[in-house]
């Protein structure tokens, strides 16, 4: 359920990193708390993000939510397909349902995150 | 608001299909089961079940209730036929809206008064004060009956089977009393979707007994349970206003395009009516428009709404058309931004966003 090979944070963000590349998206929790996710709101390329700053917004039917970037860099690609097809995020969220690919600027700040199994715990918790 | 919510008698059977659950106007209440567009598109296509229980049913019955009635609402119930209902407003002295109501004649000397769970107290206290002194009493039973609605283009064909007394006979805005499934009911053919439908009050200890029946009639039909997130996008759609959105104690029916509810020249008289007459005479100060969102983003309750650089009014509610599939949006702007065709410009996290005022409703049912 919870793929081993990401980091997460605690807003439900995950991210992958090969190499200097990091793709961030939202964790299937996230998405099925959020319910039908009909609208995401992505930075431009070019733009560059602090770790754990706000960049963007995913709205369901019902409810708005932030977005934070699990790890500061440039923007490198925002995913596009999801302007048309919002709902991917729901059916495909580690896969299709990516928001961003950066340029890893420090690659320490992966140790502020969660690993699979710490996230686990914090969706367990509630 | 700091008492424990209140759970309605379908609260087990809301467990049991997984519904996510919500406080919502002092009750505990489903929001979603399968999803919210799932449940919207159940409706516009087939059927949905809802638990309205947490609404307030309101009994005025003796030989004055009708005129006691006309008194404390805008509409004149004296001229239903029994077996009709018509749309009403309660309104406070300065003519603000206490809350929007249905008002059904069950028979010569008695009413049904159906409000807003968020509102049924204030309506309970204000019917219990006006009517006072007239020769009509008031039975809040709100806690007593449970209300069952069953919406959609299937609902009939569910229901049928089940009802013992003649649904044709159940014009729009009818209600008779017959049983369901051998319980004791008043079935309405009322909602708050947009769909044909039906709403069936029965005791409340008939519930479960009313919801278990209907879900198994309607099964082979595609009805599915629908909660208060759909509720709200089928209402939109369909144009209808929702208290403490589009209506509040600072809105006049007229402002909220429901001046048709408000019977001035009716006879006696009733609470607000002066108010109500100045209002009448000046004019709107604000009017209630569609918008349909033609920029990137999804106008949400309480976003500002401009022409051109000039501040015009706020968004009241605002969704994802999931029938439309565009952001649609209800919002009070100056009478003079409120023609269809008028481009206005919606502020959607400090971005101005296009959005074209849009005759309402934004969904009519094909007939």
């Amino acid at each position: 359920m919870i793929p081993a090979d990401l980091r997460y944070t605690k807003e439900h963000e995950w991210v992958r990193v090969e190499g200097d590349a990091a793709t961030v998206g939202i964790t299937d929790h996230a998405a099925d708390q959020l319910g039908d996710i009909v609208f995401v709101e992505l930075p431009a390329v070019g733009t560059v993000l602090r770790q754990f700053a706000t960049f963007g917004v995913v709205e369901s039917v019902k409810a708005v939510s932030d977005l934070f970037a699990p790890v500061g860099g440039e923007v490198l690609e925002a995913n596009a397909a999801l302007g048309a097809t919002p709902e991917v995020v729901n059916s495909d969220p580690y896969g299709g349902g990516w928001m961003l690919r950066l340029r890893l600027a420090d690659p320490r700040q992966l140790d502020g995150l969660l690993d699979a199994a710490a996230y686990e715990a914090l969706v367990a918790e509630g | 608001m700091t008492e424990e919510p209140r759970s309605t008698p379908l609260e087990e059977r809301h467990e049991t299909l997984g519904a996510r659950m919500v406080d919502f106007a002092g009750w505990r209440m489903p929001i979603q089961y399968a999803g919210i567009i799932e449940e919207h598109r159940a409706v516009r296509e087939r059927a949905g079940l809802f638990d309205l229980c947490h609404m307030g049913e309101l009994f005025v019955e003796g030989p004055e209730a009708g005129a006691a009635l006309a008194h404390a609402v805008t509409t004149d119930p004296r001229a239903l036929a029994v077996g009709r209902a018509q749309y009403s407003m309660i309104c406070a002295p300065d003519g603000g809206i206490l809350d929007d109501l249905i008002v059904y004649r069950l028979a010569d000397d008695r009413f049904l008064v159906v409000a807003n769970a968020s509102n049924a107290a204030v309506v309970s206290d204000a019917l219990a004060e006006r009517i006072d002194g007239r020769r009509a009493v008031l039975d809040d039973r709100s806690l007593a009956t449970a209300l069952v609605a069953i919406q959609g283009p299937a609902a009939r064909q569910i229901l049928a089977p089940l009802a013992g007394l003649d649904l044709d006979a159940i014009h729009y805005y009818g209600i008779a009393e017959g049983s369901v499934a051998g319980i004791p009911a008043l079935v309405a053919r009322t909602g708050y979707t947009g769909e044909d439908g039906f709403e069936v009050f029965v005791e409340a200890g008939a519930a479960t007994a009313l919801w278990d029946a209907l879900a198994a009639a309607g099964a082979g039909a595609g009805l599915v349970p629908v909660g208060l997130g759909a509720r709200d996008t089928l209402r939109l759609e369909a144009g209808m206003p929702l208290y403490g959105n589009e209506l509040n104690r600072s809105t006049t029916p007229f402002e909220a395009g429901l001046g048709r509810v408000v019977k001035l020249a009716k006879d006696g008289g009733f609470v607000g009516r002066d108010a109500l007459a100045k209002a009448a005479d000046a004019g709107p100060r604000k009017l209630l428009v569609g918008l349909a969102v033609r920029g990137r983003g999804i106008a949400r309750h309480g976003h500002p709404v401009f022409a051109g650089g000039r501040a015009t009014g706020a968004v009241t509610s605002g969704t994802m058309s999931p029938t439309l599939g565009i952001p649609i949006a209800m919002a009070y702007v100056a009478p003079g931004d409120a023609p269809p065709g008028t481009m206005l410009d919606v502020e959607i996290r400090e971005a101005r966003v296009a959005a074209e005022v849009v005759p309402l409703p934004f969904y009519a049912r094909p007939r």
